[in-house]
């Protein structure tokens, strides 16, 4: 495994194109573009503010940077570096700024959920959709960029409208049965949309393309809801994450809850393996503990770690969440399917410092990584069962199911990683700490080994 | 009960009678009467006899015996009478007095022996009371105790039947909590919605009012400042929109949901048939672990009888749904499930007997605790037979090794330990050898013997031979004469005699020395009889005659076999020798016996 050197970027704006040659970055006012392979400079690109949110096109020829703060959108071309296009949003304000799946159209939302403002690259041409929902996910496009479902809210009525990216079209727009929808997703094959209530009501619905509604699920009443969905890759399995630390994966046939993933605070399941994090600090002697030799090396705060395999059962540190705040720290928020559907992976935010791997096979706890510090990030490599996890220290954990491993970062300065990504080859993963970030490349051939 | 109770002090007072009597008698005989008459039952305790003495005076002799034979006569001795031996005398009349002393004595006895019975029972009973007693005692104690305990737990159960109705109390009023909570949520949602509603509604008035103000304003600022228009991604131009284009929308739709339908049928399909295909197996499994216990339980009972009735009309329904099974029709699916499901039934039925059977077995076995489970077997079998695998290719290694050596070249040690080897194996042959020559030997020397008594019989005879030849000879002169013609058919005997022995000479010239051995000389022994006794003819007679000379050279022949005989016990006794010899230095001669038994 071998380490770039580190770069600088901001607000941790830092992305690959969708067809992985290249490294857009941004650094306050600027636009870095970068060829992953060598790390050189390609382009450099000039925003009028400090940028806020960036994106590539899908066709990895533009690079949208969007200032929220003044409204502004600038989009840049790769191609053609005189190129350039500038969307003001004006007095109406900018709350985010997205790509629609043809990369020649942006979508804009504006501030107070407003509307939703496309604009067309190719003719200029701008239109409008009305009321849409201030929500979790209010919009998503589904997987092959054809069609896009927006959340509405009318008259204190829930809707759900589909548009044919291709040109706008309104395919369909039918009232959903929520009290109020927090937010849609699109089945990988794109043809159910899921839609579910907020947590006050634990309320999953399932409609067709057409706007049927398909199936209705939900697993209990009274205690708060849902708090994450994730579909599988392979479309089969919905995994709904809720308020009760449970996964509850549906079926695609009869959307029947197949089984349940509980996670308990003591682990007595014998089959599962439970990697806990050790942390050890090089031994000091008692007269090295001079100011000086503190002064000097930052290697002294740079703990060694390793995985230990805890035999069952396992107590996890639980942290009772305030019963009396708005948004209690508890609960499944975080779900991943691994690119094969193989395996998820969730995090129960009262137990923020564990990973739980379940396998979808068997429909059994595989895993538990138990983190010394609380989890920010977690991704799958999108090539293979390979799960990558930070946990802003100087640390990257990788899991496979081979086994366990936590890797120093080797950069001076403490770098800490706070957000991770896979590039789309799964050989490179890009770190990202607080103002820089670094490339990891993973020895692919030591891996197939 | 109470009678027993009550029974004792009496007891007790016919004591104190007794003694009261004691007292009396020691008073007045006379007066004793009604007592004693009273008391005729009760033994004489030991205190009377030392008032003897008083009892009977000079003066008061017939008064005495009269009052003796009265109580005499009231014991049942009225028999025997005590007499004065003269009247006013003091002598008795011994006789009917020994008599009545002996009576008494006898009556004494066995009353003696009833007190100490009595005695004895009494004191059995006594010590049963006391047990009784005792028994008795600690069965109160134990009452009073579950009395006590009794008690405890009623107690106990009361404070429990308090604690039950506190918390079913509690229960209720948690139940009403619970309730008016609900409502109270409820009641809140509703007010939280309507609350909710009001604002939101609110919001989109603002909302609205807001896009209405900014559209009013002409807000400069939105714009789209783009260097150059781009095209589309797919390189088309865009398209208008129009119904048509809706219309291919839909289509475009539906297409997408139909060929997801599709696809999702396909596997569906496909995943239908594999589960078909696994219940199709799974039921030809079925049947066949069905079928062949058919016959050993059909004669069991009606029952199993019965149910094999049964199972052979699901079978023919397996049959026919198996054959519509690939129509997938709703019928052939039922019928199928069914069958199905009841022959599920049965085999778990019988499944759950089996279990039973081997909890059984299981459990005998357990008892005889003799159990080797089969798989340790197996696994000793497996070892043994990897044992016997090694040792037969240790013995191969090693017969090859041998080999080697010996082709090559031999070490001198290697040689010794070899021809050790070898001389042993000879040695042994040779033993084996020399038992069969023993035996041979004894066999020739009882044969030798044989042939000596024969030789000694064979000269007797000659002896006989010529004597009756000389006989005959002196009958044949006297035969030529004329009157000696009565005596010829005397004579036919030894004629005949002469021919018998005659033939055996003849054939034991022909066949060869070996097969003459003792069975000739039994022949030779015993003259067979069955020769018809003729009379011989002038031309026989000349043959007779001329036999002589043949008997000669038959007796030579003879001899020329007992020599050949002889001389092959000759050469027997030599190899004998030369066998001992053999053995004798067996070491130095081996090598070349090795040598020979090698080429």
């Amino acid at each position: 495994m071998n380490f770039s050197e580190v770069f600088k970027q901001s607000n941790q704006l830092c992305k690959v194109s969708p067809d992985g040659k290249y490294l857009a970055t941004c650094v306050q006012y600027r636009l870095v573009v970068r060829d992953v392979s060598t790390l050189q400079i390609l382009q450099l690109y000039t925003c009028l503010d400090q940028i806020s949110h960036m994106d590539w096109s899908s066709d990895s020829l533009f690079i949208l940077c969007a200032m929220y703060k003044r409204g502004l959108v600038q989009v840049w071309s790769l191609e053609q570096p005189d190129w350039h296009c500038k969307i003001d949003e004006g007095s109406i304000g900018l709350l985010s700024s997205r790509w629609s799946p043809d990369g020649r159209h942006i979508l804009n939302t504006t501030e107070f959920h407003l509307r939703v403002t496309v604009w067309s690259l190719c003719t200029k041409a701008v239109s409008y959709i009305k009321y849409p929902k201030a929500c979790q996910k209010g919009i998503d496009f589904s997987r092959d960029g054809s069609y896009m479902a927006l959340a509405e809210r009318r008259d204190c009525k829930d809707y759900v409208s589909v548009f044919v990216c291709d040109d706008w079209h309104l395919l369909r727009h039918f009232e959903t049965e929520t009290q109020d929808l927090a937010g849609v997703e699109w089945s990988p094959n794109g043809c159910v949309l899921a839609v579910w209530d907020s947590c006050l009501e634990y309320k999953v619905l399932l409609y067709s393309l057409d706007g049927r509604l398909l199936s209705t699920y939900s697993a209990y009443v009274w205690s708060l809801g849902v708090k994450s969905v994730t579909w599988s890759p392979s479309s089969q399995f919905l995994a709904i994450g809720s308020y009760d630390e449970k996964v509850r994966i549906l079926n695609h046939i009869t959307w029947k809850k197949i089984t349940q993933f509980e996670h308990p605070a003591n682990i007595n399941n014998a089959k599962a393996v439970v990697y806990k994090e050790v942390e050890r600090r090089p031994a000091v002697g008692s007269d090295d503990l001079s100011l000086h030799n503190i002064t000097i090396g930052t290697s002294l705060f740079n703990t060694q770690s390793k995985y230990e395999i805890c035999p069952p059962p396992v107590q996890i540190p639980v942290i009772k969440p305030d019963p009396d705040r708005a948004n209690p720290k508890i609960g499944v928020s975080a779900l991943a399917f691994s690119s094969d559907s193989r395996y998820l992976a969730t995090k129960n935010d009262n137990m923020s410092s564990v990973v739980w791997v379940w396998d979808m096979q068997t429909m059994s706890l595989e895993a538990v990584l138990e983190q010394t510090s609380a989890v920010r990030c977690f991704q799958w490599d999108p090539r293979r069962p390979r799960l990558a996890l930070c946990t802003g220290n100087t640390k990257l954990y990788l899991w496979s199911p081979a086994g366990c491993v936590s890797v120093q970062v080797p950069t001076e300065g403490g770098f800490q990683v706070q957000s991770l990504n896979w590039h789309c080859s799964g050989d490179t993963l890009i770190l990202l700490g607080k103002e820089q970030l670094c490339l990891c490349y993973m020895d692919t051939d030591q891996e197939d080994k | 009960m109470g009678e027993w109770w009550t029974s004792v002090p009496t007891g007790t007072s016919m004591g104190n009678y007794e003694i009261s009597s004691i007292s009396h008698v020691t008073m007045s005989p006379s007066r004793q009467n009604n007592f004693v008459s009273m008391y005729s039952s009760m033994p004489l305790s030991k205190s009377s006899y030392s008032v003897i003495s008083a009892f009977c005076t000079e003066d008061n002799i017939p008064q005495c015996i009269t009052y003796m034979n009265q109580e005499l006569a009231s014991l049942g001795l009225s028999s025997t009478c005590i007499e004065a031996s003269s009247p006013g005398g003091a002598g008795l009349n011994t006789v009917p007095a020994l008599n009545a002393m002996y009576e008494l004595l006898q009556i004494h006895r066995r009353n003696v022996c009833t007190l100490t019975e009595l005695e004895n029972e009494q004191l059995k009973k006594s010590s049963s009371l006391e047990h009784m007693q005792m028994n008795n005692s600690r069965l109160k104690d134990q009452l009073e105790l579950s009395i006590r305990e009794k008690s405890g737990l009623h107690e106990t159960e009361r404070q429990l039947q308090l604690k039950i109705k506190t918390l079913q109390s509690c229960l209720k009023t948690e139940k009403d909590e619970v309730q008016k909570l609900q409502s109270i949520v409820a009641s809140r949602a509703s007010q939280y919605s309507h609350d909710a509603k009001r604002k939101e509604r609110e919001a989109a008035k603002l909302k609205e009012r807001l896009s209405q103000l900014l559209v009013d304003r002409k807000d400069k600022k939105l714009a789209i400042d783009v260097l150059n228009v781009l095209g589309r991604s797919d390189g088309k131009r865009s398209h208008w929109k129009t119904a048509k284009a809706a219309a291919s929308h839909e289509g475009e739709m539906y297409k997408s949901l139909l060929n997801d339908y599709e696809a999702s049928q396909r596997s569906l399909m496909l995943e239908n048939a594999e589960l078909k295909k696994v219940l199709q197996q799974m039921k030809k499994e079925m049947m066949h672990i069905l079928s062949p216990r058919k016959p050993s339980t059909r004669g069991a009972t009606a029952d199993d009888s019965q149910e094999q009735v049964d199972s052979d009309g699901e079978e023919k329904a397996g049959e026919s749904s198996r054959e519509t099974l690939d129509q997938s029709c709703e019928h052939a699916r039922e019928q199928l499930t069914n069958s199905i499901r009841q022959q599920w039934r049965k085999l778990r039925n019988h499944m759950e007997k089996l279990d039973s059977q081997a909890s059984q077995v299981q459990n005998q076995l357990q008892s005889n605790k003799e159990v080797i489970p089969r798989e340790t077997h197996d696994d000793e079998m497996e070892r043994m037979r990897r044992e016997v695998q090694q040792c037969k290719e240790f013995i191969h290694a090693q017969q090859q090794l041998l080999q080697q050596q010996l082709n090559t070249s031999f070490d001198d040690e290697t040689a010794a330990l070899l021809n050790d080897c070898y001389t042993l194996e000879e040695k042994e042959r040779l033993k084996e050898e020399w038992r069969l020559f023993e035996e041979q030997k004894r066999n020739f020397e009882r044969e030798r013997k044989n042939f000596t008594e024969a030789a000694i019989r064979l000269g007797r005879e000659k002896k006989a031979f010529q004597e009756d030849r000389a006989s005959w000879l002196k009958n044949q002169f006297l035969n030529m004469t004329p009157f000696t013609d009565r005596r010829r058919c005397s004579s036919s005997d030894g004629q005949s005699a002469l021919s018998i022995r005659s033939e055996p000479e003849m054939r034991m010239s022909s066949t060869n020395a070996q097969v003459a051995k003792s069975s000739t000389y039994t022949t030779f022994s015993t003259p067979k009889p069955t020769q018809s006794a003729t009379v011989p003819s002038t031309t026989e007679l000349y043959r007779t005659l001329r036999l002589i000379p043949d008997g000669s050279s038959s007796r030579h022949s003879n001899r020329g076999c007992w020599q050949e005989s002889s001389t092959i016990e000759d050469r027997d006794t030599g190899f004998k020798s030369k066998s001992r010899g053999r053995c004798g230095d067996l070491s130095i001669f081996s090598l070349g016996e090795d040598e020979n038994s090698l080429t």
